[in-house]
């Protein structure tokens, strides 16, 4: 491969059929102009790479618009995938391999850094041919630049080769590609013909055969043409996997919580949680229901809830900040209530279909007055399932609303993880009808622990009004004094009380050193991933990730101070220390570390950008090298 | 009961028979005079004559003087935010097709700041009845124009007389795709009231109903003189429409004949503007519920569920 030819057609036909060279790991990218299916590519590839036991992540690379012009720069739609032998559990850092159906849409990606020197473009050769001149010079441009940049290009006849098998190339020359790459990284072919039966099960057999053949014809176009090609041992997995991304683990979590609505309004990227729900949810007993807003969505399931059907919302920054009224009344009335907030860039409408994290401080303090509520932030796509499980429980046992923060990496990222077993304790029961025992209040509170038991409608003897106005153990409105103040305190206890039964956090690395990083949410797989790499080259670094992020998990100052410098990594914005006008008394912190310095008066530092990005391991890496003056 | 057993009665005897003191809680807090006070014990009145079980019936409220009202009940009460009792009572009932949901709204909160809200229920069309008390005037927030004010209306915050035509419920409920039921009556005529509720209840949909409520305290002048003159109201009157004693029928000093199916003559009655018209301008019990929708799949056990669950995660099983 390092010696890669510049065209494939130039090349000597003896270097045909190579015998593989063992690889840990390969990341992939396949991009194109949208709507020439180079998502259902890379997910064809994932998939079947999971099948055959590799580690996968797969992440897509999405344009803000629709339809962006064809053959723009910004237009890049695509996919990452990242193989490997072992459990992958983020993007990664620059690219192995490119496909590129256009050698426009590469330079969105080069300037989101994801390739480097070395990198393999293997790019549509057509443009070359084109009747436009322009377009003949935009391609022989390009190259010259992707040439200088150090990059290795292959030049492919990919519509040549598929108008040999379809009359219109545009259809199906993704599954061209998949063959493609397929022979290059040594993927089974009879898993691979099973799996775009699947894709197109819907359709006429004859489409079927068609795309198995463009298909085979990809495969053996490299097989003929290419001097190299890779294998990526598989790891053993014991278990049945399943692969999905975070959105669809949040559907089937919601599904086997046992909850029976969610109510939503369409907001990218939480939508296609609920398109999974409609497709499914029906058949597990539950209905989607798109409500006319997110403060009527809110409203709705408050509605469902309180009737004793706690129900489910999910949503995305601006909708997240409809809901906040909503959300203090949950508060304060203790209605139970699952709210997901798949994160994206903000403020504002923001960045619609990128990653950030930055509605922790939101999520925490966005409702007037106090409004304690339980946060938590999955780190897996396999946490996402269990969340949503976790967080039914949650609401019901303690009366409250719960947050689940997750982003647009997790939501749209896909990974296999060992198959849930169904547990038939994860679901919620039958609706309590029988009769209210008379003498007890709508809000007894506990006095240590706040904690009280709720009527439901239908219950004989347990009517009262629930109201968002200051109210007693009856739920009588009440201006006294004293009465706010207790219950005030009722609701912070409840999650006091929560908070005493969490467990100590555990730290990848060791006890002591002199590095801390703390993370929350989808950057675990790349924090991980750099701290492990960092141990081996020396470094003194651990990490922990925080999942419980209201109440937070016990113990965390004792475990700062084990170590010389605590720093948090997250996708958000914060101000560096040496930017103009930027001092240590102005300085603004990443969520994380300012709500850690707060609660506990240690001096964390932090590590956070915006580019829209997942955090990737290198970057990571980069920040620890510096701090530790590793070279 | 009755002096009956029950083994000697061939129809269901309730358990228990319920006067309509037994749905009232707390002492209303409202102005005397309010308009509140009058639909609160009609309203009484008819959960009484419908034996509604108090554990099953919802009283959802937004935020207003008119808000207060589930407060005054002795049946479950949902008292939520301003503007948002629509989507609260539709979530209520969305899986709970075996309550009886009442909502309670004022024109602030229906027609101002829950307008949105307002459009979709119409359109869910959910079988629930809509009380809204339309005084004309934010009350519970002290005389700000409301968007039922009639021009020159001086309030708080036009103190030199409101400069917008009013918005009329009546003819923009009528407008809304799905809509099933739509009737106008007043607090101070009881007995056209309690009808009017009354039929709203037995109506297998939505029904919305604007009460034209006398606030005494900030809109002193608009309902007083109408409340004390018979001839200040019009009758719609029909044997499907709100049906009334005879005797009572003859006080009314403008009658006109109304056949609520009559979508067009609805939407012209609604603009009349002498006299305010009190009846049933439109029903239609054949319009789709979205009740029945939510509650299409109730009743799965889990282990249903679990089932259903695992045969999904085979598609995505290696
Ligand atoms: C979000 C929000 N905005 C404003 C208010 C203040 N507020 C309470 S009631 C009300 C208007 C009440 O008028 P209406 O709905 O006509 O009811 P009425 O009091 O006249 O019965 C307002 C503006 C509030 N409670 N919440
Ligand atoms: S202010 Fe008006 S609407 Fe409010 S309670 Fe008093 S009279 Fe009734």
């Amino acid at each position: 491969m390092e010696k890669a030819a510049t065209s494939a057609k130039e090349k000597n036909t003896s270097a045909k059929g190579t015998s593989p060279v063992i690889i840990d790991e390969a990341i992939v990218e396949i991009v194109s102009d949208s709507g020439e299916g180079a998502q259902k590519c890379g997910q064809s590839f994932g998939a079947i790479s999971a099948k055959m036991g590799n580690g996968v992540w797969t992440v897509e690379i999405i344009p803000a618009e629709i339809q962006p012009p064809a053959r723009s720069r910004e237009g890049a739609s695509g996919i990452r995938v990242r193989v490997g032998s072992k459990k992958v559990t983020n993007m990664g850092d620059q690219a192995h391999l490119v496909v590129a159906l256009n050698e426009q849409v590469l330079f969105g990606r080069i300037s989101q850094q994801a390739y480097k020197e070395g990198t393999v473009l293997l790019i549509e050769n057509k443009w070359a041919q084109s009747e436009q001149e322009n377009i003949r010079k935009q391609y022989a441009e390009a190259l010259a630049e992707f040439k200088e940049r150090g990059y290795q290009i292959i030049e492919i006849p990919m519509e040549v080769e598929c108008l040999k098998i379809v009359r219109d190339a545009q259809k199906g020359k993704n599954m061209w590609v998949l063959g493609m790459i397929c022979y290059i990284y040594g993927r089974e072919v009879q898993k691979s013909h099973d799996q775009i039966k699947g894709i197109f099960r819907k359709k006429a057999q004859k489409i079927i055969d068609s795309n198995i053949a463009l298909f085979d014809s990809g495969y053996n176009w490299a097989k003929e043409n290419l001097d190299f090609n890779y294998e990526i041992p598989a790891m053993a997995v014991a278990e049945d996997q399943v692969v999905m991304n975070g959105n669809e683990a949040i559907s089937f979590g919601t599904m086997a919580s046992g909850i029976e609505l969610c109510s939503m309004y369409p907001i990218t990227p939480a939508t296609s949680a609920s398109h999974h729900l409609a497709d499914y949810f029906e058949k597990a007993g539950g209905v989607v229901h798109q409500a006319e807003d997110e403060i009527a969505a809110i409203g709705f399931a408050i509605g469902a809830s309180y009737a004793g059907k706690t129900a489910i919302t999910i949503t995305s920054g601006p909708g997240l900040a409809l809901k906040t009224e909503f959300i203090g009344l949950a508060v304060m009335a203790e209605v139970p209530l699952v709210i997901v907030n798949v994160q994206r860039g903000g403020p504002s409408t923001g960045l619609p279909t990128k990653v950030e994290q930055g509605d922790l401080l939101a999520a925490l303090f966005a409702e007037t007055g106090d409004a304690p509520k339980i946060i938590l932030a999955p780190a897996t796509i396999e946490e996402c399932f269990h969340f949503v499980i976790l967080a039914r429980k949650l609401a019901e046992a303690f009366r409250t609303p719960v947050i689940l923060l997750t982003d647009a990496n997790l939501a749209t990222g896909v990974q296999p993880f060992p198959r849930p077993k169904i547990n038939q304790e994860w679901f919620a029961g039958p609706i309590d009808q029988s009769p209210w025992k008379e003498d007890v209040r709508p809000y007894e509170w506990n006095a240590e622990n706040g904690l009280s038991k709720r009527p439901i409608p239908g219950q004989k003897n347990g009517m009262y009004t629930l109201t968002g106005l200051a109210h007693d153990e009856k739920s009588r409105v009440a201006y006294e004094p004293d009465s706010n103040q207790r219950s005030m305190e009722a609701r912070s206890r409840k999650m006091a009380a929560f908070q005493q039964t969490l467990k100590k956090p555990t730290i990848n690395g060791d006890e002591t050193g002199d590095l801390l990083i703390v993370g929350w949410g989808s950057t675990l797989g790349a924090i991980d991933e750099a701290v492990e790499k960092a141990r081996a080259m020396g470094a003194k670094v651990s990490a922990l990730h925080l999942r419980f992020l209201f109440p937070l998990e016990p113990g965390l100052k004792e475990i700062f101070s084990r170590f010389k410098k605590v720093m948090t990594v997250e996708i958000n914005y914060s101000d560096k220390l040496g930017d103009p006008m930027i001092t240590p008394e102005n300085r603004r912190y990443a969520q994380l570390a300012w709500y850690l310095r707060a609660q506990t008066l240690m001096d964390i530092d932090c590590f956070s950008n915006v580019y829209g990005q997942p955090m990737s391991p290198g970057k990571v890496l980069d920040m620890i090298k510096q701090e530790l003056n590793i070279k | 009961m009755f002096g009956l057993k029950p083994d000697l009665c061939s129809i269901p005897m309730p358990e228990t028979y319920l006067g309509a003191d037994d749905y009232a809680k707390n002492a209303a807090r409202w102005c005397p005079g309010c308009g509140g006070h009058s639909i609160l014990s009609t309203v009484h009145k008819v959960c009484k004559d419908k034996q509604y079980a108090p554990e099953k019936t919802v009283f959802v409220s937004g935020i207003g003087c008119s808000s207060r009202f589930p407060h005054y009940m002795s049946t479950y009460g949902f008292h939520g935010l301003h503007g948002r009792a629509f989507p609260v009572a539709c979530g209520v009932k969305f899986r709970r097709p075996d309550l009886n949901v009442f909502v309670v709204t004022g024109d602030g909160d229906c027609c101002s700041i829950g307008a949105g809200h307002w459009v979709h229920a119409i359109r869910y069309n959910m079988k629930m009845v809509v009380l809204l008390f339309d005084n004309a005037i934010y009350g519970l927030t002290k005389k700000q124009t409301s968007p039922t004010s009639r021009v020159g209306t001086v309030s708080n915050t036009h103190p030199k007389g409101s400069v917008l035509p009013p918005l009329n419920p009546i003819q923009t409920t009528l407008s809304i795709s799905n809509v099933s039921f739509v009737a106008q009556t007043t607090d101070w005529h009881p007995a056209h009231l309690y009808a009017t509720i009354r039929k709203a209840a037995d109506h297998p949909g939505l029904s919305f109903v604007r009460i034209v409520q006398r606030c005494p305290v900030f809109m002193r002048d608009l309902y007083e003189s109408a409340a004390a003159d018979p001839g200040s109201l019009t009758l719609l009157k029909h044997d499907n429409g709100i049906v009334l004693d005879p005797a009572i029928e003859k006080t009314f000093k403008h009658v006109v004949s109304h056949d609520p199916s009559d979508i067009n003559k609805a939407r012209e009655h609604a603009e009349m503007k002498e006299t305010i018209p009190v009846g049933l301008f439109y029903q239609n019990a054949e319009n789709p519920n979205y009740d029945d929708y939510g509650a299409h799949n109730l009743g799965m056990t889990i282990a249903e569920k679990a089932a259903a669950i695992n045969d999904m995660l085979d598609k995505y099983t290696n």
